[in-house]
């Protein structure tokens, strides 16, 4: 309530200073500037949160110096590739070379724009969220195919190549899972697919096919975002860096942030379509709706969580059995899985509180 | 009308691609030239000599004490075996009546080289097929070897404990007590081991069926060590010559059949138990006695060739010395597995994927030094 009044007072003053049309537009610049920033920092923070859980996991300790408990190291070192010279390779396709970070690290922040955190912060609730967030992830792929393709270097287009066959092929995963949740909703708006769950999260309303579709999306989520497992495209041991091993100073930032933002943002649709975005679990908050923000970081976290134990635990799958792993098992089960839920929603044998 | 099928043209282009000098997988100054086809490996031309010290001329030079130093360059992880494979090939040319104490604790810190060699191979095996956090579980338990030899020998590399005629030190007085909690320690690791990479399933996927080494190939390229007993070839030194206290020991050859990377790895933790055996053994039973027999200060052996060979952490080293019976060799010929082990490279791992040629290459366990010399 207090930042929607703060919105609102915003929102009033700049339409009595200028005109309409002006006004909303200095409005979404205003948003895109904080969006921009938040996640930024909000990136930042997860590369941290990373290292320190690979830490704990490696029985190390991890960065702990700058700031209290390291919580500047990731500004530092920011703030190191900003200043960084940037180095490219000769004869590479500059004009594509340099537009690749681009499309990465603006496809991943264009996602963000339609995930609520809260009942009120939410910057684009379109009536076609889900399928927008689909879309936009899938943008993400041609930057890294561009940039492991314009480095004029065999092992980037290696991995080039492994990230376009594996991401094509697993947003078909992550697609279909998500749509079997909406088998359930009968939306594809975010917002209303959280006021849905206000008779129960999904993974409960839907149960045993949501919980098939959760564990899918996981992986394929997984997958999505080249995180180890799956993290064929980079592959340390057997391509040195992958697709970005051209790429220097703020540009390999770029993408190096893309994918933690790309994490974030699908722990945050798994925490938003299974577990009930912002709504607190068995309405204990539901008088206090600042809180929202809380519950969905926490249920967020949790999940991000979860990605980094895969990645520190787990080797590498094989660019062959990684395909065999999407279209063998996961797209028959996920087809499977959608009649299922049909068929469900169809008896009416979804479970609501 | 003519229907006409227009795809003929369509095929795929070799290409080449330098894997190294500079690349994570090849852990040192190793290149590999391959010849890809997308993914799909045609040829792999190992191409050596970017570490190469000339350490065998520089034995004709040296006094053969001063060869022992030289050794621990090669294979730095077991570097304890080879100083004892030089130590022991001058002994018997010089047939000194070596003292029990001194075989019985060259036989215990040998063994203690062979699982820190093992544990640091197990965390970059790990390493290589994508599971980051094994690396810093295998050096965990390898510091507190490197702790026992940093006091009983001095470092914890590069040791040079062993000299022509016994040990340069007698051992610390808590070595007894260090070993025996690192047995403790370890017994309880291992099976961490297992449980983190070795039941794995994506693990398995990568390893099982892959680089496959039949008994005969094994046997043809000269391999040895873990990698020819994963394929079913008996070639345990340790076992057929004894040498130090080995015949006073009882423990089993860890063999397979299978030959592939898997069996690969599974040789290697079957070595570690089988070593940890063998120090249970020995530890309470270390006799009294010399650490070291008088030498005189310049060795000369007699007119004559002289061979030893040891089973160290990679397979068997043999060193040959041919002496004209002045203080250094006339020539000095080092026979290291890493060697034979890499040729095996080109004929187990065509036909597999990039991945594939990582996996297979952790388990020949290639220490780069120890091939180039």
């Amino acid at each position: 309530m207090i930042l929607l009044s703060i919105t609102e007072n915003i929102h009033n003053w700049l339409f009595s200073v200028m005109p309409a049309e002006v006004a909303s537009i200095v409005e979404m610049v205003l948003i895109a500037v904080v969006y921009l920033t938040v996640f930024a920092v909000a990136g930042l923070f997860l590369v941290l949160l990373e290292r320190r859980v690979a830490a704990w996991f490696q029985l190390r300790i991890g960065p702990n110096r700058v700031g209290y408990q390291g919580l500047l190291q990731t500004m530092a070192d920011a703030i190191k590739l900003l200043t960084k010279e940037l180095v490219g390779t000769d004869r590479a396709d500059k004009f594509l070379y340099n537009l690749a970070p681009y499309f990465v690290i603006i496809t991943a922040l264009m996602a963000l724009a339609v995930i609520p955190f809260s009942q009120e912060f939410h910057a684009f609730d379109i009536n076609i969220g889900i399928f927008f967030l689909i879309a936009i992830s899938s943008i993400g792929v041609i930057g890294i195919l561009l940039g492991g393709w314009s480095s004029n270097n065999k092992f980037a287009m290696i991995g080039a190549m492994r990230s376009g066959v594996q991401t094509i092929s697993y947003e078909l995963s992550v697609g279909l899972s998500l749509l079997t949740m909406v088998v359930i909703t009968g939306t594809l708006q975010l917002s209303e697919i959280i006021e849905i769950q206000k008779s129960g999260w999904l993974i409960v309303q839907g149960h045993i096919p949501a919980v098939i579709a959760f564990m899918v999306f996981m992986i394929s989520g997984t997958a999505e975002t080249n995180r180890a497992p799956f993290d064929m495209v980079e592959a340390e041991s057997e391509l040195g860096a992958g697709f970005h091993t051209e790429y220097s100073g703020m540009k390999f930032a770029y993408f190096f942030l893309a994918e933690f933002i790309n994490m974030f943002i699908i722990a945050a649709i798994a925490a938003t379509v299974f577990f009930g975005g912002w709504l607190s679990p068995f309405g204990i908050t539901e008088s206090i709706p600042e809180l929202g923000v809380f519950w969905f970081l926490i249920k967020t976290m949790v999940l991000v969580f979860l990605m980094m134990w895969f990645r520190w635990t787990f080797p590498r799958l094989r660019v062959d059995q990684l395909l065999t792993l999407e279209w063998k098992y996961l797209l028959p089960i996920n087809l499977v899985n959608i009649v299922l839920m049909a068929v469900l929603v169809w008896l009416n044998l979804t479970i609501r509180l | 009308m003519e229907t006409e099928v227009v795809h003929t043209n369509f095929k795929s282009e070799e290409y080449f691609i330098n894997m190294g000098p500079q690349h994570p997988a090849t852990h040192g100054v190793l290149r590999l030239l391959l010849t890809i086809d997308g993914e799909i490996i045609k040829k792999v031309e190992p191409d050596l000599g970017y570490i190469h010290r000339s350490i065998e001329k520089m034995c004709e030079r040296d006094s053969y004490q001063q060869i022992v130093h030289l050794t621990d360059r090669m294979d730095y992880l077991s570097a304890n075996i080879n100083n004892e494979a030089v130590c022991l090939a001058v002994e018997n040319a010089l047939q000194l009546e070596i003292p029990e104490r001194v075989k019985v604790i060259r036989t215990i810190i040998g063994e203690l080289t062979r699982i820190s060699s093992h544990c640091l191979w197990w965390g970059v095996m790990g390493m290589d097929v994508g599971a980051l956090t094994t690396y810093f579980y295998g050096f965990r338990d390898r510091e507190m070897i490197n702790d026992i030899m940093e006091e009983t020998c001095g470092a914890r590399l590069t040791m040079n404990y062993n000299v022509p005629g016994g040990l340069m030190l007698d051992i610390h007085p808590n070595f007894v007590k260090r070993v025996k909690d690192f047995i403790a320690h370890f017994k309880t690791k291992l099976p961490e081991y297992d449980r983190l990479l070795t039941g794995n399933v994506i693990f398995k996927k990568r390893t099982v069926g892959v680089g496959v080494l039949s008994k005969e190939d094994a046997i043809s390229f000269g391999a040895s060590g873990p990698v020819g007993r994963a394929s079913g070839y008996s070639c345990d030194v340790r076992k057929h010559h004894p040498y130090s206290a080995y015949d006073k020991v009882t423990f089993n050859e860890s063999l397979k059949t299978e030959g592939d990377t898997y069996a690969r790895y599974l040789v290697r933790i079957q070595e570690m138990w089988e070593s940890l055996s063998i120090i249970e053994q020995l530890i309470d039973i270390i006799p009294e006695g010399e650490h070291r027999v008088k030498t005189n200060a310049v060795i000369k052996l007699p007119k004559g060739e002289y061979f030893q060979k040891v089973e160290t952490a990679r397979g068997e080293l043999g060193v040959y010395i041919i002496s004209t019976g002045t203080k250094s060799p006339y020539r000095l010929k080092f026979r290291s597995p890493g060697f034979s082990n890499l040729s095996l490279l080109n004929h187990i791992a065509v036909g597999g994927k990039i991945g594939d040629l990582v996996a297979t290459m952790a388990t020949l366990d290639l220490v780069i030094p120890d091939i180039d010399r």
